[in-house]
């Protein structure tokens, strides 16, 4: 079995960076988790990766997320004392103790979640998610690819309050009885999901995804450093495609059922002049069309990145006028699965066409 | 009326006279370490210009006076941070996020206490009354004299706020308090630094006013003092003095309010072409069009409300290094500009460093210094530097078009020469006479406005946007406007369907001409 390995400050410092790209315009900006990590180092945390090969089988895993509406999280901010309180609690229901800590989604803030509270509670991260990168629903993830259980959940907010979905009857009934919870103390809180084995984990994880978004954000950075082109250096290290270069020319956004969906259209500079790009989102980039003809579509990874500094845009922050490239990263591949598009490709989306990889 | 607009920035002091809409005089002086004495210099000038023609109605300046403190790290008051929201943001700390030197000289104490509200008014727990008051004792024991508060959620909520500045004024009732629900909207942390900011700044703010009030006294003007605020209009000196923060961006936002009232135009592009960079941003109805993400002041994000202005590293003094190559990379302009030494070093003023002003001479652009001295530059390396620099600057402007129609573009600043007299996307680029005290002018314009950014609950539409239009006209009367020329120039709203109770945010904007004294 390999020894732990120490995440070092600087290594935080790109995984919030790698995070946000894998975010894929959504998950949420990884600022204020990334505050409270600067704030832990300080105070002499070190959080330590685990290989999940090194899981046994029957280690217990705690799979966290932050939940909640964006603008609640602007004013009641991000604490690492919440989420560990999550974990303990789960803890004290199961009467067991975890092994490890993982994060639910590597793209995005919940990248950093897991880390805040290993942190406190001193125990490893685990070396994966199930995403690969964000999504917007809480069944677009390989363990519900797998048909794993997804109950019991604990959800805790900053005060002495804390609600256990102890069953439920499908993942629908997870997100109404959850998010229903989560509302009830102000529309955020920290929660700790199904916990899962070391075999699950290990057979039906994404594996890996941590170290690979500390290591998107080194290119970056390098590539920053050199004065070099951070989209290039992000295409060949992680064997991504250039899908298109332009001016953002206009953006339509609408929150509909608590989601923030919309298009936004692209016209080419460069080698794209003449050409026009279109991308339609749901918090995630999901579908992109060039010329009218669907291009990329989900799962394969769709980033939309400032096109001098590689800097990762969010849905949110989509601007008239902003220089982006629109780069795709290949997805997990138990998303490209006939199972993993049920949950994640395009008609899951609401887009009838049917998945073409642009890996393919 | 009769109004004087000066500008205060870093190396000139420039002030203008207008009559009603007519350019009276102008004139341009040296900043001086002691602002007043370049102030009473400008006015004697600008007065002396004109000969004894009768009253001056009201006197507006603009600063960089407080950004400039902030960025320079001078000045600075030393602030108490109390943040009311506990049990939440308990582990981002105000100050948190600044850099440390500039945390070192402000942060004078940290006090996080329970209290706050939730996205939908109710109390997160109740405020800690006896907490806010043994830290009032604290503050006023240790001597501080300017105190920032910031609540979770105050601007759907502020009681929390102003409570805790009852309890303060009864304990500390010299110290100067600042209340982030008056200064910011929702992120918290955002919020809380613009008032920490503002609390740094109010003893300079106080100092500031009171030497240009006695600058003007001074001068023999009685006229009410007006300052200029980020957004384009001014407050009254004695109101605008409690909030510095609102000033931050006032210079380009003069600039181009001031390009906007030289041209005619009220829609269009704005470029100020300077020494050392470029600045360009976009004129709507005659406003700046605001910039709507994180702005960073000295190192610190805010929210605040800034013009949104594209800055270029490309001015009359850019040095041109390097020699044009096939591939078209061997030729440099800028960043790096010779400044203000432009008429000691650039090659047309006798010195040896090829700056951007030398081609554009050499190109016949412009007649300076002496251009036998840039007669034996190549032609190539002249063509190859002018494309460069038209390329960036058509970047630039293309980049800040927020429609793909034609627009105009004014060009303005001391280097507007470099700007090409075609560009894709524009309609026609306009040159205007007093481009170079457009700042002035564009103080000497300023209108008084009030704004409401707030969240209604429980009323129609109608019945909230009559509510926030009724406390922004209150606001912009409390500034000095004259109440019978208030209009709306803004209305916003937008339904939020994740919270209870018919919430409805609301931004209403009212701007109205300066009232008479």
């Amino acid at each position: 079995m390999a020894p732990l390995r120490p995440v070092t400050a600087e290594e935080i410092e790109s995984l919030a960076i790698g995070a946000w790209i894998l975010g894929t315009g959504g998950g949420g900006s990884p600022y204020l988790a990334l505050l409270n990590m600067r704030a832990l180092y300080r105070q002499g945390a070190v959080v330590s990766l685990m290989d999940p090969m090194d899981l046994a089988d029957d280690d217990l895993v705690a799979v966290v997320s932050n939940m909640g509406a964006p603008l609640v999280g602007q004013e009641r901010l991000t604490d690492p004392r919440t989420i560990a309180r999550a974990v303990s609690l789960m803890e004290e229901y199961l009467g067991r103790r975890f092994r490890a800590i993982m994060s639910l989604e590597i793209g995005g803030g919940n990248a950093v979640q897991p880390f805040m509270a290993a942190a406190l509670l001193d125990r490893p991260v685990v070396d994966a998610d199930c995403m690969g990168r964000a999504f917007p629903e809480a069944q677009m993830t390989s363990f519900a690819v797998h048909d794993l259980r997804m109950y019991p959940l604990m959800l805790v907010d900053v005060r002495d309050n804390a609600v256990i979905v102890a069953q439920a009857a499908s993942w629908k009934w997870m997100e109404r009885l959850s998010r229903t919870a989560c509302v009830a103390v102000g529309s955020i809180a920290a929660t700790c999901k199904a916990p899962r084995t070391g075999k699950e984990v290990k057979e039906c994880g994404i594996l890996y995804s941590t170290s690979k978004a500390i290591r998107l954000g080194q290119t970056v950075q390098a590539a920053r450093h050199a004065h070099r082109d951070p989209i290039a250096a992000i295409i060949e290290a992680e064997r991504g495609q250039l899908l298109f270069t332009g001016k953002i020319a206009d953006v339509a956004r609408r929150a509909t059922e608590g989601f923030l969906r919309g298009r936004a259209r692209i016209d080419g500079l460069g080698d794209c002049r003449g050409q026009r790009f279109e991308l339609a989102f749901q918090n995630e980039f999901a579908v992109g069309w060039l010329d009218g003809a669907p291009r990329v579509m989900t799962p394969d990874l769709i980033c939309v990145m400032d096109t001098v500094s590689g800097e990762a845009i969010g849905t949110e922050t989509l601007r008239y006028g902003q220089r982006v490239s629109v780069v795709a990263l290949p997805a997990p591949p138990v998303l490209l699965t006939p199972k993993g598009l049920e949950h994640v490709g395009p008609r899951a989306f609401g887009y009838d066409l049917e998945f073409k990889s642009v890996f393919a | 009326m009769r109004r004087v607009g000066i500008d205060v920035g870093g190396t000139n002091t420039d002030a203008v006279l207008l009559d009603g809409s007519a350019i009276v005089h102008a004139v341009k002086t040296p900043t001086t370490p002691d602002v007043t004495r370049g102030i009473t210099t400008a006015l004697r000038e600008l007065l002396a210009g004109v000969g004894p023609s009768g009253r001056i109605d009201a006197v507006m300046i603009g600063t960089t006076h407080f950004t400039n403190a902030v960025v320079q790290r001078r000045d600075l008051t030393r602030v108490a941070a109390v943040r009311i929201g506990l049990p939440a943001s308990a582990s981002l700390p105000p100050f948190v996020d600044w850099p440390e030197d500039l945390a070192a000289l402000v942060r004078a104490e940290v006090v996080m206490l329970e209290g706050g509200h939730e996205y939908d008014g109710r109390p997160i727990v109740p405020l800690d009354e006896i907490g806010v008051r043994d830290a009032a004792r604290r503050i006023r024991a240790a001597g501080i004299t300017s105190v920032a508060i910031a609540s979770v959620f105050s601007p759907l909520n502020a009681e929390c706020e102003t409570r805790a500045s009852a309890i303060l004024h009864e304990e500390c009732p010299d110290a100067s308090v600042t209340l982030s629900h008056e200064l910011g909207r929702i992120g918290l942390l955002e919020r809380e630094n613009a008032t920490l900011l503002n609390a740094a700044l109010v003893g300079l703010a106080r100092r500031t006013t009171r030497a240009f009030t006695e600058a003007l006294r001074a001068s023999g003007l009685t006229a009410p003092l007006y300052l200029t605020q980020n957004d384009g209009t001014v407050m009254l000196a004695a109101t605008a003095q409690a909030f510095p923060v609102y000033s931050f961006a006032s210079g380009p936002t003069n600039s181009m309010r001031g390009a906007a009232f030289l041209s005619g135009l009220s829609d269009a592009i704005v470029i100020d072409v300077g020494g050392t960079t470029t600045d360009i941003g976009s004129l709507r109805h005659g406003f700046p069009r605001e910039a709507n993400n994180v702005v960073e002041i000295g190192g610190v994000r805010t929210l605040f409300r800034m013009p949104d202005l594209l800055s270029l590293g490309l001015g009359g003094g850019s040095l041109v290094t390097g020699s044009p190559t096939a591939s078209g990379d061997g030729l440099r302009v800028g960043p790096r500009s010779v400044g203000y030494r432009l008429v000691d070093e650039s090659r047309v003023f006798g010195g040896v460093t090829l700056t951007a002003t030398d081609v554009a001479v050499a190109a016949g652009l412009i007649d300076l210094g002496d251009r036998h001295r840039v007669a034996d530059l190549p032609a190539d390396l002249i063509k190859t530097a002018l494309a460069r620099i038209h390329a960036t600057i058509e970047e630039g402007v293309d980049r800040m078009k927020t429609d793909a129609r034609d627009e105009p573009l004014i060009a303005v600043g001391g280097g507007c020469f470099l700007v090409p007299e075609r560009l894709p996307g524009v309609s026609e680029v306009v040159h205007v006479r007093h481009q170079a005290v457009a700042n002035a002018v564009g103080a000497a314009i300023a209108q008084v406005s009030g704004e409401v950014d707030q969240i209604f609950q429980n009323l129609t539409r109608d019945a909230a946007i009559a509510e926030a239009r009724r406390l922004a006209e209150q606001r912009a009367v409390s500034g000095g406007a004259n109440a019978a020329t208030l209009q709306v120039v803004e209305v916003e709203d937008l339904p939020l369907a994740y919270l209870p109770g018919n919430s409805l945010r609301v931004r209403v904007r009212v701007v109205g001409d300066i009232a008479e004294v």
